[in-house]
């Protein structure tokens, strides 16, 4: 398959490929930003979409980096899948993250698939968004007029719809840095490698040093237009004992704020059902992994 | 721009082409350079037929540009045999009968070379890992499994003739 005509640009600096964005239609979305490509060129392919212009940030120096600094993990918006897959500090201290990484799409899609364009994307089938949402994290926008930051629970509109603008590109990824007793999870339901989800949960928590949760993020892909916060789920169990009951009367409230569709990965009962049961997997991996990393210290 | 002037390291010999922006890397290296090694399967990102390296990394082809492989190296399975002898991962396949049809294994190939790469002495489940976006429909997985196996084998004693 081949994709529509299209002007390619290879700008070397990222004040030059916003100033590609700004002059190429970036107010008609007639310029588009070329990351991984991992979704963009084969939505191109099946010709589901067009654009006038590529912008490739691919020659840009900087974009790619994993580093913690000022009480957040910042992530470059051009970092590899593969590149949080293979990182011990993601390993050892964001397993939500590692876990999700090591799910998206293959081993060879992930070599070049990024961090920022699973994000903008816009596609609430991809996993990264659900993560970000649990995880609480902020996103960096950076266009004509500056770096601006984006919350992850402000920045997914609709499908394929998020708050970045035409003209701006997504920098950076910011996650706080979890404190002590601190644990999480991404459980995916897939039917292959590299199918997107029939439903996943992301889950990120804190729990007190007396064992009630402290804080926790719960989030759900592909169950909705959009990646979903189950923020009911959220409230009942914040302050609690995560008693086995409870993480069952969550996971329920978190499969009610599904709003799925039907297609060739299930009925919509089916999926609402799935989510529920991946949310309290997700809940309980979350408490062991908090639990050994406090006995750990 | 629409067309572009590139030059891409392709087994390690430069070749310059004159390119429109939205050509394919599978389709510059099978239409443009005539080397058919890489093969076209699902054209979906899926199947991994059309793996190659780009910079040693391996990618899909059919979901790059020709003109991102500008002043980069491609290494196709062309490139594997070197002064007519089979690499071992070549050979492992041929002697463990790693092969059916045929069809997914220029991209099995230069998986498994990559993997051999970074992994002298990979165990089942991280050679299945890296090879789960390469799709055998045939279903040899077994023996794939085992061609790279024999391949990491040969590569150690290669690498220690005394041991």
């Amino acid at each position: 398959m081949i994709p529509p005509p299209f002007d390619y640009h290879a700008p070397q600096t990222l004040a030059e490929a916003l100033q590609l964005l700004q002059s190429h239609g970036a107010e008609s979305g007639e310029a588009k930003v070329l990351s991984g490509g991992q979704s963009l060129l084969p939505l191109l392919k099946l010709r589901l979409g067009a654009t006038g212009h590529l912008v490739d940030i691919n020659r840009i120096p900087g974009l790619e980096y994993l580093k913690e600094e000022g009480g957040v993990l910042k992530i470059g918006g051009r970092t590899r899948e593969s590149a949080l897959e293979h990182s011990d500090l993601v390993r050892t201290k964001y397993p939500l993250l590692a876990d999700t990484a090591e799910v998206i799409a293959d081993p060879l899609v992930r070599n070049l698939a990024t961090v920022g364009g699973n994000l903008a994307h816009g596609d609430p089938a991809n996993d990264h968004p659900a993560t970000m949402l649990a995880y609480g994290a902020q996103i960096v926008a950076t266009g004509p007029g500056g770096e601006r930051t984006i919350a992850a629970d402000d920045f997914f509109l609709g499908l394929f719809s998020t708050a970045l603008q035409p003209n701006e590109i997504l920098t950076e990824i910011r996650i706080p840095v979890p404190p002590a007793r601190s644990g999480g999870a991404y459980v995916k339901l897939e039917r292959k490698v590299g199918d997107f989800a029939t439903a996943a949960a992301a889950v990120q928590l804190t729990l007190k040093a007396s064992g009630e949760i402290e804080k926790i993020g719960i989030a759900l892909t592909n169950a909705g237009p959009t990646p979903i916060r189950a923020a009911d789920a959220e409230t009942f169990l914040t302050g609690q004992m995560p008693t086995a009951e409870r993480i069952a009367e969550a996971a329920k409230r978190a499969a009610a704020a599904t709003s799925p569709s039907a297609d060739r990965r299930g009925q919509i009962e089916y999926k609402r059902e799935m989510a529920r049961v991946l949310a309290a997997r997700a809940i309980k991996r979350a408490i062991d992994r908090a639990t050994e990393r406090t006995k750990e210290h | 721009m629409a067309q572009h002037e590139i030059r891409v390291h392709v087994n390690g010999s430069e070749k310059k082409a004159e390119v429109e922006s939205r050509l394919l890397l599978v389709h510059f290296l099978r239409e443009t350079l005539a080397m058919t090694g890489t093969h076209i399967g699902c054209d979906t990102t899926h199947c991994g037929a059309c793996t190659v390296l780009l910079d040693g990394v391996p990618v899909k082809s059919c979901t790059v540009l020709a003109v991102q492989a500008d002043g980069r190296a491609v290494t196709t399975v062309e490139g594997l045999e070197q002064n007519g002898q089979l690499h071992p991962i070549q050979d492992g396949f041929w002697q463990e009968h790693g092969l059916q049809c045929g069809y997914c294994t220029p991209g099995m190939l230069m998986t498994g070379y990559a993997l051999l790469q970074k992994n002298s002495d990979p165990s089942e489940p991280e050679i299945r890992q890296a090879i789960s976006g390469n799709l055998c429909r045939c279903t040899g997985y077994v023996n794939i499994v085992k061609s790279v196996q024999h391949a990491a084998a040969k590569l150690r004693s290669d690498a220690n003739p005394a041991s």
